[in-house]
């Protein structure tokens, strides 16, 4: 069976990247604009792996996290920030609340396909 | 490409450096020194080729060489190498030098520096049990420019991003306007140095373990063996030699045996050698 990814961000263009290259690499997907939404996603189904945004609107992606971990099977899926925050604090942040990984936009295939190997998924 | 030029720039690459490059490499020709020809003033590789040919003009050789003898390179490539090394390889050595607490690391063509930077960081993660322990780690490539990248240890945001976990670049890079560098104190644990691999490897000493990943397919099979031959000669009796997941020794060299159950891992033709290198 196809692993299922949560693809979390605001803008529909990351979105529509995300999705290109993650069903490239066999995958199936989910969407959602906002933590919120994806908590909901989440409740729904909980996905093998979850690429998410930081800043988003209702729910930012910290705070997405943080709720995922506390949930039922939520240590279950790796979680790979992708945002253009990437100075020193924000990685940091990002594992101490429970991300596994970590991509600085912009990104491409090869990158996402070797952060993919680093968690076993490709 | 004229027949003339490909057949010059063919030799001048297989005497400097050993490559070996079949016509159906031709591509790789246009790619790479077109913008060496440029750099240089000249139209085109044609024109470039009229300005050498009498081999009079050193630099724009020198260039030819660095261009074509680039490889590109990412961190902990091949990540179940590094796990074998870390696992399997490095608590066997660690085991047999109990009594020197020495260790000699070589990386015979380093390119932009993310294999000994990698093994550097695994050095480092092993550092509980590394205490009062000598590593010395030598990095060389043929390519002064690519020396001097290794050097600098400072990688763009794509190539930061290759292979490399994330929790290792929080420990071990610090991020400038350029990128990220590599933190001092691991740049300082490898000395940098440009190294033609065809010339005598005896000034570089006796080394424990060889790093020398997807090189050899480069050249031709005499070229090959002589390297091989060479490096034999300076590894420990114990040693281990790494190559590419894809390369062999077999019918190449007999200085080297493969492991079994470790595909790249190659240990001296000695069975003494073999039991002790990699336990199982």
């Amino acid at each position: 069976m196809k692993k299922t990814w949560l693809i979390v961000d605001d803008s529909r263009v990351i979105r529509g990247i995300a999705r290109g290259i993650l069903h490239d690499l066999g995958f199936e997907t989910d969407e959602a604009e906002d933590g919120k939404q994806a908590l909901a996603a989440c409740v729904k189904h909980m996905p093998d792996a979850v690429l998410l945004d930081w800043n988003m609107p209702v729910m930012n992606g910290i705070e997405f996290l943080r709720e995922l971990r506390t949930m039922p099977n939520g240590t279950s899926p790796k979680v790979f920030f992708c945002t253009t925050e990437n100075d020193m604090s924000h990685i940091t942040e990002a594992l101490e609340s429970g991300a596994d990984e970590f991509i600085m936009k912009p990104f491409d295939a090869e990158i996402l396909t070797s952060k993919l190997a680093l968690q076993g998924l490709a | 490409m004229k027949d003339e030029v490909f057949t010059f720039l063919a030799r001048l690459l297989r005497e400097q450096s050993g490559l070996a490059l079949p016509r159906d490499k031709e591509y790789l020709l246009e790619s790479r020194l077109a913008p060496v020809a440029r750099r240089h003033g000249h139209v085109d590789i044609d024109a470039m080729y009229l300005a050498i040919r009498n081999g009079q003009n050193r630099a724009i050789e020198r260039d030819i060489v660095e261009a074509m003898t680039t490889n590109e390179s990412f961190f902990f490539r091949d990540a179940a190498t590094f796990e074998t090394f870390r696992k399997a390889v490095l608590p066997t050595l660690l085991g047999a030098r109990a009594h020197t607490k020495t260790l000699r690391v070589w990386f015979a063509a380093c390119s932009s520096g993310q294999e000994p930077y990698s093994v550097a960081m695994i050095f480092e993660e092993e550092r509980a049990r590394l205490g009062g322990w000598t590593v010395d780690m030598v990095a060389t490539d043929i390519s002064n420019e690519m020396i001097q990248r290794s050097r600098d240890g400072l990688y763009s945001h794509f190539e930061a991003q290759r292979g490399l976990p994330i929790q290792m670049l929080a420990k071990y890079f610090d991020k400038e306007d350029q990128g990220w560098r590599v933190k001092g104190f691991l740049r300082e644990r490898i000395k940098f140095r440009p190294f033609n691999l065809l010339d005598s490897h005896v000034s570089l000493g006796a080394f424990d373990i060889i790093f020398c990943r997807n090189v050899l397919i480069y050249f031709d099979l005499a070229t090959k063996r002589e390297i091989l031959d060479r490096m034999s000669r300076q590894m420990a009796r114990d040693g281990v030699l790494f190559l590419g997941g894809a390369e062999t020794v077999i019918g190449v060299s007999d200085k080297f045996l493969p492991h079994p159950g470790h595909a790249g891992i190659f240990v001296p033709a000695q069975p003494v050698a073999l039991d002790r290198a990699v336990g199982q």
